[in-house]
């Protein structure tokens, strides 16, 4: 590690005098080592997939889900402690619920990012609390069209048109650079998203993973689902095909 | 002034009379009740008198509904009554809810409004919340929802002005078809018809169905053309009822909605025969 914080790390809130919040950084390496989660926002939606690390054989295959549902028309991917992740959720529900409950409509996805926003930057603010040990990419469709932001530690949020973050996030964000995002599909996106995610897995190849994609685009009606069974068998297919050509070129 | 409570005091100690200390003693027994004792008075709230809902506004007439062998068919006309005037003429009032179950609603349409709200918000904590395929919202469900939330609102003395048809499938995938009022009452049958339906529409339903059970050997086609008079006897004789109606169907090819139906076949040939409600000068 580049830096030892030296007694400036020891409490959330405090900078050190050359002005770094290490209690922040280290919950971003916390977020280094989990499992790769990508991000992809086409013309007509957004596409979330992530890379889930099968810990143990004794897990029912198809459960323990790690994209969720916001809002009907709001999903979100995070790597890192998933239980950070899942009380990030809730927050993100009920702030969603409390909008609908005031305004009588969906809440847009810039608004629900400020107020999560404001949310996780609160738990750096405090030394009774740690911060977030998670970075969230959040996606989805309002009537602004889609929208794909990812939130930090720190609780900064920006708009990407591809976002990755976990242990394969370099390999991914390479992937996501060659993208033509303004051109680019669901559907199309869909099958480079399980490509990237498998790409990112080299790396860690010693553990299996499960693939989950789910999507929020104009066909879906807005709704922010995972994806047919039969396209993420498809779409594994597709990925796994690239593993075999690799493995002939090197024999 | 605390008295002290003596064998007199009790004697003459009566109860308060006043509709807002109603059963608490006389102040002459313990003295003045203090209301700053566990907030009990809310300052706020008691600043206004509060109003409940004595009488539903807008209103939307009859919801029919029956099962047949596979699975259900409802109907309700667009009209919002305000009073006798047919104030409005394109209220909705069949919605789906999730993705296999309908709900009619007639009474009060604002309270309609907040009731497809909270139907809302059902949907997406119990449906699209982690939901990981098998655990749909299904018809028994949302019924049950809607008795507790219409039967609290009852014992709030603040009720939700509504009579209510729940349709769909069972757990069991048998067709489900029941009714929820204001009251929180209850039942379920195969032919079902809230407001005036239930005097006007029943009859005629039942005529096709007449045992509870049978509904397992009727035909979309038959039940669809008995709804169709029911509407237009309705038509005719409910006077806070309109001529197009939304025609729900709901099978296992999944929910239906025929918008603007029209009451066909009409004929007023009787309305010559009709004396004594002021329309006709003799």
């Amino acid at each position: 590690m580049s830096s030892i914080g030296t007694g400036y790390d020891l409490s959330n809130s405090v900078f050190s005098p050359d002005g770094r919040n290490f209690q922040v950084e280290y919950a971003m390496k916390a977020v280094e080592n989990g499992g790769t989660s990508i991000g992809i926002k086409c013309k007509d939606g957004i596409v979330l997939a992530c890379e889930k690390i099968i810990n143990s054989k004794l897990l029912v295959p198809g459960k323990n889900k790690r994209i969720q549902t916001i809002d009907n028309h709001i999903g979100v991917v995070y790597s890192g402690l998933l239980p950070d992740g899942r009380h990030f959720v809730n927050r993100g529900r009920d702030e969603a619920q409390s909008f609908k409950s005031i305004y009588k409509n969906s809440i847009p996805v810039p608004y629900l990012m400020d107020r999560l926003g404001i949310y996780v930057q609160n738990y750096t603010c405090y030394n009774s609390v740690r911060p977030f040990g998670i970075v969230s990419i959040v996606g989805g469709i309002d009537e602004n069209g889609p929208h794909l932001y990812m939130i930090e530690p720190s609780g900064s949020y920006w708009g990407y048109s591809g976002a990755a973050t976990g242990k394969g996030r370099q390999t991914a964000k390479s992937e996501l650079e060659k993208l033509d995002f303004e051109n680019l599909t669901v559907a199309e996106a869909v099958k480079i998203a399980g490509k990237i995610i498998n790409q990112a897995h080299e790396d860690n190849k010693d553990k299996d993973y499960e693939l989950e994609i789910s999507w929020c685009s104009y066909d879906t009606k807005g709704k922010h689902e995972f994806i047919p069974d039969d396209l993420l068998q498809e779409v594994l297919k597709l990925s796994q095909e690239d593993d075999d050509e690799d493995d002939e070129m090197e024999s | 002034m605390v008295t002290v409570r003596s064998e007199s005091n009790l004697k003459n100690a009566t109860m308060n009379h006043d509709p807002f200390a109603w059963g608490r003693p006389d102040d002459n027994v313990y003295g003045k009740y203090n209301q700053s004792i566990a907030q009990a008075k809310n300052n706020e709230l008691d600043a206004f008198p509060k109003m409940h809902t004595q009488q539903p506004i807008i209103t939307g007439t009859s919801v029919l509904g029956i099962k047949y062998k596979n699975g259900i068919i409802m109907a309700a006309d667009n009209i919002g009554s305000y009073g006798s005037l047919l104030r409005f003429s394109n209220i909705e009032r069949i919605i789906k809810v999730g993705s296999e179950t309908v709900v009619g609603v007639s009474g009060d349409i604002s309270d309609f409004q907040q009731l497809e709200r909270i139907l809302e918000e059902l949907v997406i904590s119990e449906e699209n919340y982690d939901n990981q395929g098998e655990n749909n919202l299904r018809a028994p469900h949302v019924h049950e929802y809607l008795t507790r939330v219409l039967y609290n609102r009852r014992n709030k003395m603040n009720p939700l002005w509504n009579s209510i048809i729940v349709g769909g499938f069972d757990n069991d995938k048998t067709p489900f078809l029941k009714y929820i009022d204001l009251l929180g009452v209850t039942y379920g049958s195969s032919t079902l018809a809230t407001g005036f339906g239930s005097y006007l529409a029943i009859p005629l339903l039942r005529k096709l169905i007449p045992d509870d059970k049978d509904y397992s050997n009727i035909e979309e086609e038959d039940a669809k053309k008995v709804i169709q008079e029911c509407m237009r006897v309705l038509f005719y004789r409910d006077a806070r009822s309109g001529e197009k109606f939304t025609l729900v169907t709901v099978n296992d090819e999944g929910v239906k909605f025929e918008k603007d139906v029209e009451v066909t076949g009409q004929s007023w040939e009787f309305a010559k025969n009709l004396v004594g409600y002021g329309s006709k000068q003799l």
